[in-house]
C-alpha cells in the first residue's frame, strides 16, 4: 500500500526546513565548529537541575493543571512585572507550554482562520511561516532591509496590509539577525498596527539577551497590551532549551481559547522541567546575567572580527547570533555555508533559509566558546581571503 | 570599583592566559585601554599575580600530597592570631593560611612530595612552634573541584545537534 496518497495536501506542501537540510549536510563531518547552533552553550544552572531531581525524588510525576502549576504562574506574573512592567494575571492570563514554539502554534490556531492574512517579518525565525500556514492563514512576507539594520518600518507594514490582516508576528530582538528595537521604534509600529485593528503576537524569547539599551516588551507599550499575545520562554535566556517549557501571557478571552486546544492537544508541559522553572524564576538571576556578560563579550569579539576579515556585520542588539553581508564573496548564502563547511569545517546557516530577504547573509551564533570562535574565525578568514 | 574594571578582572580570573588583544576585543575596548586598566589594577595589587592551575598528577609519576592541618594556638598579646599565623604562612612548605571560627583557630594547607615529608614537617616545624597548642592533619585523598574549576571532568564535550533553528 503506498501512504504518500493519505497525508493531508497541506503537510505534503509544507516545504521542508532548509535547516534540516543543512544538518544532514554538516552533521556527516567530522571536527566541525558549528556556528550554526540556535541555543546556548551553557548547560542549565545547576540549581535549576537540581530543584528538578529534588521534586521528582518527592514524586512530582504527574500532571499539572493544563494552564501550569499555578505557583509557576504566579512567579512568571512576578517576573515580567519586575523585569518588564507588565501586569498579567496569573489565574487568567498566562499559560505554560511546551516551548515557545507550542505558545507560538497555540496562539495562531486560536486567533487564524481560513483566508486570514498573519505578516511575518523576515529573515524571520523559520517556524512562523509554516504554523501560519497549517493554522489554514496566508502567511504574508515583509522583507527588512540591510540598509535599515533590519529594522522593520511602520510603512513596511502599511504596505502589507489588505483588508484581510488579521495579525502581525513580532520578533524582538530577532533571530536570525540579532536586531533590537527601541521604545521608540515600536512605539511607531504600534502607531500602524493601533490604525489598523491588527492583532500581535510578539515572540520575545530573547527578551533577556540585549546588551546596549534597556528592553522595552511590546505589551508594555501605551494600549498594546489589550492587543498582544506576549510568547516567551525558559530556552534561551535560562539556557534550557532541552526541558521545553514556554508560556504566553495576553487578554484572557485568548489565553482560555489557547487552554481550550492546550489541554486536548498536550494536557500540560512536562512537570518535571516546571519545577525547574520554578527555580529558574525564584533564583536565576545571578545565572541569567552571568550568561548575558559572557554573550556581549562574544557578541563584540565575533562582530569585529568578521568585519576585519572583510565580511562587513553591523553591530546586533540582542540574541546570540551575527547576520554578516557574505556578498562580496561572490557566493549565494548557500553556496557560502556548504563551501565553508567542505573546506574548513565550520557550519553557519545560510540566510535563505531564514525567508527570501535572508539571501547574500549567513546567520553565525556565537553561542560557542571563545577558543571555538576565535578558531572559527581563523578558518573563515582562509575561506574568505581566497575569494576576495 | 568601575563597571569595566570588574568586568575585566572577571575574565582574567577565569583566564589568567587571554591575550590583551582579544580582551580587547570581547570588551569593545581598545588594546590601550585594556592594557593601561591592566596596569592601574596590578599597581592597585587587585590583580596581585597570574598564576596557572596545574593537575600535577597528570605530569609527575609520585601525586602531591596536600594536608588540611586545624591548627589551635594561643594568641600573643597585642596581636592576636597575626603572628604566629605569619610564622606559619612564611613556610614554603604551608600553601594557605585561614584563620576560622570554630572549634580551631588557624587552617593550614601543607604541601608535600610525601606523606612522610608532610607528617616531618608538621612535628618539626608546625607542632613546635611555642604557641601552637595542638593540630590535626587530615590528608587530601582526592580533589573534585578547586578554586571553582571542577577536576578530571573530561565530560565537556558539546552535546548540542550540529545546526539547529
Ligand atoms: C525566535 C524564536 N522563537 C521561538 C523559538 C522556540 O523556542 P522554544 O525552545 O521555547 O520552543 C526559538 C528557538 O530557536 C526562536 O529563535
Amino acid at each position: 500500500m503506498k501512504t504518500t496518497s493519505y497525508i493531508s495536501r497541506q503537510v505534503e506542501n509544507l516545504k521542508p526546513s532548509g535547516i534540516r537540510r543543512f544538518f544532514d549536510l554538516a552533521a556527516q563531518m567530522d571536527d566541525v565548529i558549528s556556528l550554526g547552533v540556535g541555543e546556548p552553550d551553557f548547560v542549565t544552572p545547576w540549581n535549576f537541575i537540581e530543584q528538578s531531581f529534588h521534586a521528582l525524588e518527592q514524586g512530582y510525576t504527574s500532571y499539572t493543571e493544563n494552564a501550569g502549576m499555578i505557583e509557576l504562574r504566579e512567579e512568571i506574573s512576578n517576573y515580567l512585572s519586575g523585569s518588564f512592567q507588565l501586569d498579567y494575571d496569573p489565574n487568567e492570563q498566562l499559560v505554560v507550554t511546551v516551548g515557545a514554539s507550542q505558545a507560538i502554534d497555540l496562539a495562531l490556531r486560536t486567533v487564524v482562520e481560513p483566508g486570514d492574512e498573519v505578516i511575518i517579518v523576515e529573515p524571520s525565525f523559520v517556524a512562523y511561516v509554516p504554523i501560519v500556514s497549517l493554522a489554514g492563514g496566508t502567511p504574508i512576507t515583509i522583507q527588512t532591509k540591510a540598509e535599515d539594520d533590519f529594522k522593520l518600518k511602520p510603512e513596511q507594514i502599511e504596505e502589507a496590509i489588505t483588508p484581510k490582516t488579521k495579525a502581525i508576528m513580532l520578533c524582538n530582538p530577532n533571530n536570525p539577525t540579532g536586531t533590537f528595537l527601541n521604545k521608540e521604534e515600536l512605539q511607531q509600529l504600534a502607531k500602524v498596527i493601533e490604525k489598523h485593528d491588527l492583532l500581535v503576537l510578539s515572540d520575545e524569547i530573547y527578551a533577556e539577551l540585549t546588551y546596549d539599551d534597556n528592553y522595552t516588551s511590546f505589551p508594555s507599550i501605551e494600549k498594546m497590551k489589550e492587543r498582544t499575545i506576549l510568547i516567551s520562554g525558559f530556552s534561551k535566556a535560562f539556557a534550557m532549551t532541552g526541558w521545553r517549557l514556554g508560556y504566553a501571557a495576553g487578554p484572557a478571552d485568548i489565553i482560555a481559547a489557547m487552554v481550550k486546544i492546550h489541554q486536548y492537544t498536550m494536557m500540560c508541559a512536562p512537570t518535571m522541567a516546571q519545577h525547574a522553572a520554578l527555580e529558574a524564576m525564584k533564583n536565576g538571576r545571578q545565572s541569567v546575567q552571568e550568561m548575558t556578560e559572557s554573550y556581549k563579550q562574544r557578541r563584540n569579539f565575533i562582530v569585529s572580527s568578521l568585519n576585519e576579515i572583510g565580511l562587513s556585520c553591523p553591530n546586533p542588539g540582542g540574541a546570540f547570533y551575527a547576520f554578516p553581508s557574505i556578498k562580496e564573496t561572490g557566493l549565494s548564502s548557500a553556496e557560502f555555508a556548504e563551501q565553508l563547511l567542505q573546506e574548513e569545517q565550520v557550519a553557519v546557516v545560510p540566510g535563505e533559509v531564514f525567508g527570501s530577504g535572508g539571501e547574500g547573509y549567513v546567520r553565525c551564533s556565537y553561542a560557542t566558546s571563545i577558543k571555538q570562535l576565535d578558531e572559527a574565525m581563523e578558518r573563515m578568514k582562509r575561506f574568505v581571503e581566497k575569494r576576495l | 570599583m568601575k563597571e569595566i574594571e570588574v568586568e575585566l578582572l572577571k575574565l582574567i580570573e577565569k583566564n589568567a592566559n587571554l591575550k590583551v588583544e582579544k580582551i580587547a576585543k570581547l570588551m569593545g575596548k581598545s588594546i590601550d585601554e585594556v592594557s593601561e586598566l591592566l596596569r592601574d589594577l596590578e599597581e592597585k595589587k587587585a590583580i596581585l599575580g597570574y598564576s596557572t592551575l596545574i593537575d600535577w598528577a597528570k605530569v609527575l609519576d609520585t601525586e602531591e600530597v596536600t594536608a588540611m592541618v586545624d591548627v589551635k594556638v594561643t594568641p600573643a598579646r597585642g596581636v592576636g592570631f597575626d603572628k604566629v599565623a605569619e610564622r606559619i604562612y612564611r613556610f614554603p612548605e604551608v600553601k594557605a593560611v585561614y584563620l576560622m571560627s570554630g572549634a580551631y583557630d588557624l587552617s593550614v594547607s601543607v604541601k608535600g612530595k610525601t606523606m612522610t615529608e608532610i607528617g616531618k614537617f608538621i612535628s618539626e616545624k608546625l607542632s613546635a612552634l611555642d604557641s601552637v597548642l595542638s593540630t590535626t592533619t587530615h590528608f587530601v585523598l582526592k580533589r573534585y573541584k578547586h578554586d571553582g574549576i571542577i577536576l578530571h571532568d573530561d565530560d565537556d564535550d558539546d552535546k548540542r545537534i550540529v545546526v539547529s533553528p
